[in-house]
């Protein structure tokens, strides 16, 4: 039966984004890949679903990243009457901006000198997907779900981040049906750039609050 | 407005973190209406919930060990899991 | 099982643990599927977020350890699949042995 071997996915390789491969198509089929393949055919078969539903899912999760946050930060930073509404109802304010979000709620917490704010999900790993994309491995790890609530300063210090005493932590815990995003505080020397270059300035980490925004690397 | 989690362990699927069972807290914000999880979970026609934000102090939630007493922790709690203090 | 008071295993705020380990991979196609079913099959109303998180919780936390967050997910889905009566436990079976049988690598069984 032909298939695509392509020896660049062999263990250990590097995919072009920096991070090591999955095993994927070429290497043993395990028990688990073979039940997503059971359940989607079945779901297909009886007709709950449809193969382009599917597709097209994936397209629409793929299409997600912390791009699309980066630039509803940069517009907050910029447009006061936008952070306005942001604050007030951040998944109409993002929907209006033209992201598709799906059913998500969202609330935006801001950063400030006297606050700053984190997110975490300690009964599972909910995170703005819809908006952000899929989250990062660590987030959803025992360690970050278990001492972000406990000891989030020491958590931060392991993300290169040292907040003063005198800055209030806020630790968001996402245990229903709200999805949070934070509002990083925008470093003085991005301050009168234009908003596609602000955009550049906010990380993934800025959003989820274990990191600040920062100049381009 | 002052409100206390329920100090309650049922094994099921529940959606209030151990850590603020018993603890007060201070509402930060109400919500609105949303399907109960005990029940959504279990394939029950899940009632209408008012789900809450709950601002909790570290010092509350974790006494003498707080790594910041001023530091908090905010959580969504749902209306049934809380009484007023 | 020693002084248990009913907190559940995924319940971990405030457990002790390690440090942050910041390894990052990248999704494989079938774990893109994966995500894909729970969120058609949710839209469908054949399960919710619940039902899926009741399901991960119940597996207990060996499963958290051993297996990964995808093969998590897929054993809760389909799980929540049998549940709602979408497929029977007698079909999963025989489509399993059928996909199985196609070839030894998940590009030949897809």
């Amino acid at each position: 039966m032909p298939h695509d071997h392509n020896d660049s996915q062999a263990p250990g390789t590097i995919s072009p984004s920096g991070h090591p491969y999955r095993p994927d198509d070429d290497r043993p089929l395990t028990y688990w890949q073979n039940m997503e393949i059971a359940v989607r055919e079945l779901l297909v078969e009886k007709g709950y679903i449809t193969a382009l539903q599917i597709q097209n899912q994936i397209d629409t999760m793929d299409a997600r990243s912390p791009t699309n946050g980066a630039n509803v930060v940069a517009r907050a930073w910029t447009d006061p009457e936008f952070k306005a509404a942001l604050m007030n109802d951040a998944a109409q304010a993002t929907r209006d901006m033209g992201f598709d979000i799906g059913p998500m709620h969202l609330i935006a917490v801001e950063n400030s000198d006297m606050v700053h704010n984190v997110v975490v999900c300690t009964l599972c790993s909910c995170y703005p997907r819809n908006l952000l994309g899929l989250p990062p491995d660590w987030y959803k790890s025992r360690a970050y779900r278990s001492r972000a609530v406990i000891e989030p300063r020491k958590v931060l210090t392991e993300f290169g981040l040292v907040l003063s005493e005198n800055v209030q932590v806020r630790v968001h815990d996402s245990t229903a049906d709200m999805r949070y995003i934070v509002i990083p505080s925008q470093p003085e020397a991005s301050k009168g750039l234009p908003v596609p270059d602000l955009v550049k300035w906010v990380t993934r980490d800025s959003m989820i609050g274990v990191g600040k925004a920062h100049a381009p690397t | 407005m002052k409100v206390r989690v329920h100090n309650n362990w049922p094994p099921g699927h529940v959606r209030t973190p151990g850590y603020l069972r018993g603890k007060t807290g201070e509402i930060e914000r109400k919500i609105g209406l949303f399907s109960n999880p005990e029940q959504n979970a279990y394939r029950h026609a899940p009632e209408q919930r008012e789900l809450l934000r709950v601002r909790f102090k570290m010092s509350e939630v974790w006494g003498a060990n707080a790594e910041n007493p001023n530091d908090v922790i905010e959580a969504e709690i749902y209306s049934h899991w809380l009484e007023a203090v | 099982m020693k002084d248990f008071f009913g907190k559940r295993w995924h319940d971990m705020g405030g457990d002790p643990a390690g440090s942050i380990d910041h390894n990052q991979h990248d999704f494989a196609l079938w774990e893109k599927r994966v995500d894909a079913l729970m969120v058609l099959s949710s839209a469908a109303g054949l399960m919710n977020t619940d039902s899926l998180r009741r399901v991960l919780e119940d597996m207990g936390t060996e499963a958290y350890e051993t297996m990964t967050y995808y093969e998590r997910w897929i054993s809760s889905v389909s799980q929540n699949m049998i549940e709602f009566g979408a497929f029977n436990t007698t079909e999963l079976a025989q489509k399993m042995a059928e996909v199985k049988s196609r070839g030894d690598t998940y590009g030949e069984a897809t």
